[in-house]
């Protein structure tokens, strides 16, 4: 069920891309607005029309320009969830999810109905409408009924960008446990790097309608051409700890294969997996372990590769073990150290730099 | 009290809203949305009869229904009876006359509903006439039924067009705006007072109906649920 996309347009929204996202796997398309990702979803789903395209999926042909194919929107199996919501207003919870199960007898219907919307969270709240719901609570429906007509692909619509921060968190987590449960390819459109970071395994970064930059977090992050796009900020790194032990002045200290790590107290028992983002402008490098200095975090790494940036910078891609740790630090530096790959030296990260946020198991 | 009037008043209302109610609907829907060759100029045609002379149209209507026209010689031919001066006439022209009355407020509830909506409809799985039948008309049925209730208002008091299409055949167009007439030439002002006063309430009555169901659209269609 590997969902094929291959898009083309000119004119006023230029489209030039193609993707293939497996089954069970979620494809988060990242870049600034106006960059066309969301008409990447519309085009899928058949809202919009490219010039050329070809989507398909598990062997079902939506659209093809060659053959002159397009199936209407509604004869396209997708779930899509829209930022704005989109319930129907003049229904409750339940008939809002019901609407979108198609022929079945009724009974049938609200029965499957009610196992989604307990699944997303919400049982007790099939009565409501829209209006009496809160925008995480809505956006909660909006995902039971893209679900509902057993979807054979799943498109999320910047899902989150409309609720409120704190409401997010749990967003994330229920799609999360939605996860082992989705067998269809899912498509995420958003501009939050970390969003994608959380719930993606993939990545293609766009701009102008163009893949920029394609594959996992960590590569995505390393390549300076989407950087170019995401912005400086945005570059970081993801490894692996595990909780070791909570020390007395509040900070836990954390293993990684590289050493200790210490950062502000987690709530997470000992033994915890975390994965810790680490923005590449808070990492400076030392060639030798340094003495007489601030920062707790020392690691020792050694330098796979120095990727040439726009401007004064620089962007390091150091191996610790396994993982891998981006620092970005200036061309004059990095001569001035004669930074090259192979070179052994070591990554000093500011403690703060680990934020607490980004903990995640 | 010209009862007879009346009741072909009414008879040709409820068979104006009759005729003009799958036309709000599809037409005010299909201009609200669609995008076709020429929307501007039928959205415009839609509108003529508003600002239109009643005299003026009635004159191009009875030219274009006439015995004489082409059209006039297919219906004689088919229905061997003429359009102008029969009833059947009277309903074809005030089809026409009320086109604004039945397409515009619908047009607009149309409007109101977001296209979110009806892109989450198809996305839904609901085909074009499912999703009009479960999203649309249920967010829009206020402004079709201030359509209806105003055709059926301004078909009641069409006066220009029907003297000119339909004459004042006792019966079969004499509608009670004509016989109002009829009777203040004839001096007989206590019927046609009786008559006015009728019309006036019928007016009122509609008027009323059409703020409350405006009310209702502008609140939007949620109901009963306590905040």
């Amino acid at each position: 069920m590997t969902l094929n996309v291959r898009l083309q347009a000119t004119g006023p929204i230029a489209l030039d891309l193609s993707f293939q996202v497996e089954p069970g796997e979620v494809l988060a398309l990242v870049g600034p607005s106006g960059s066309g990702k969301s008409t990447v979803l519309r085009s899928i789903a058949g809202l919009w029309t490219p010039t050329q395209a070809h989507v398909g999926v598990a062997g079902e042909v939506w659209h093809d320009s060659e053959t002159h194919l397009s199936l209407p929107t509604h004869q396209r199996k997708v779930g899509m969830v829209f930022q704005s919501y989109a319930l129907f207003p003049h229904l409750d919870a339940l008939g809002n999810v019901t609407l979108a199960m198609g022929d079945q007898p009724r009974a049938q219907r609200e029965k499957a109905a009610r196992a989604l919307l307990a699944r997303v969270g919400l049982s007790g709240f099939e009565a409501r409408r829209p209006a009496d719901l809160s925008g995480g609570q809505q956006q909660r429906v909006a995902i039971a009924r893209a679900l509902a007509r057993d979807p054979m692909v799943l498109l999320l619509d910047e899902p989150f960008s409309a609720v409120d921060r704190p409401m997010r968190e749990g967003l994330y987590e229920t799609l999360q446990s939605l996860r082992s449960v989705l067998a269809m390819p899912t498509v995420l459109v958003t501009h939050d790097m970390d969003e994608a970071q959380r719930l993606a395994d993939r990545m293609v970064v766009i701009e102008a309608g163009r893949a920029l930059s394609s594959g996992t977090a960590a590569e995505v992050l390393c390549d300076p051409r989407a950087l170019r796009t995401l912005g400086l900020r945005e570059a970081g790194s993801m490894i692996t700890a595990i909780v070791e032990a909570e020390e007395e002045d509040d900070l836990s200290r954390l293993r990684t294969v590289g050493g200790p790590l210490y950062v502000p107290k987690v709530s997470a028992a000992p033994g915890t997996r975390l994965r810790l983002r680490i923005p590449a402008h808070d990492v400076m490098i030392a060639l030798e372990r340094p003495v007489g200095l601030s920062a707790l975090n020392v690691l020792p790494v050694v330098v796979r590769a120095v990727v040439p940036g726009d401007g004064p910078g620089v962007m390091l891609r150091l191996g610790l073990g396994e993982e891998e740790i981006l620092a970005r630090v200036t061309q004059r530096s990095a001569r001035h150290l004669g930074v090259q790959p192979g070179l052994a030296c070591f990554a000093v990260l500011k403690s703060m730099a680990v934020a607490r946020d980004q903990l995640r198991t | 009290m010209d009862w007879q009037a009346l009741g072909l008043s009414l008879h040709l209302a409820a068979w104006t809203v009759a005729l003009l109610l799958p036309v709000s609907v599809f037409g005010a829907r299909a201009l609200a949305f669609a995008t076709f060759r020429g929307k501007a100029l039928v959205g415009a045609l839609v509108t003529l009869p508003l600002v239109l002379p009643p005299t003026v149209l009635g004159f191009y209507l009875l030219v274009g229904m006439g015995a004489n026209s082409p059209f006039g010689q297919v219906w004689t031919a088919l229905f061997g009876q003429g359009l102008v001066f029969s009833f059947s006439g009277l309903v074809a022209a005030s089809v026409l006359v009320n086109l604004p009355f039945a397409i515009q407020p619908a047009q607009r509830a149309f409007e109101a509903v977001p296209p979110a909506l009806r892109e989450a409809a198809a996305c839904s799985g609901l085909s074009p006439l499912q999703a009009l039948w479960r999203v649309d008309l249920p967010l829009a049925w206020p402004g079709i039924m201030t359509a209806m209730v105003l055709t059926f208002a301004h078909t009641l008091g069409e006066f220009g067009v029907v003297l000119m299409v339909g004459g004042s055949i006792p019966g079969e167009t004499k509608t009670i705006a004509i016989a109002i007439y009829d009777r203040v030439q004839a001096f007989d002002d206590r019927s046609a007072g009786i008559m006015s006063l009728v019309l006036l309430a019928i007016s009122i009555s509609t008027i009323m109906a059409t703020l409350a169901l405006s009310q209702r659209m502008r609140r939007g269609p949620v109901q009963g649920a306590p905040r």
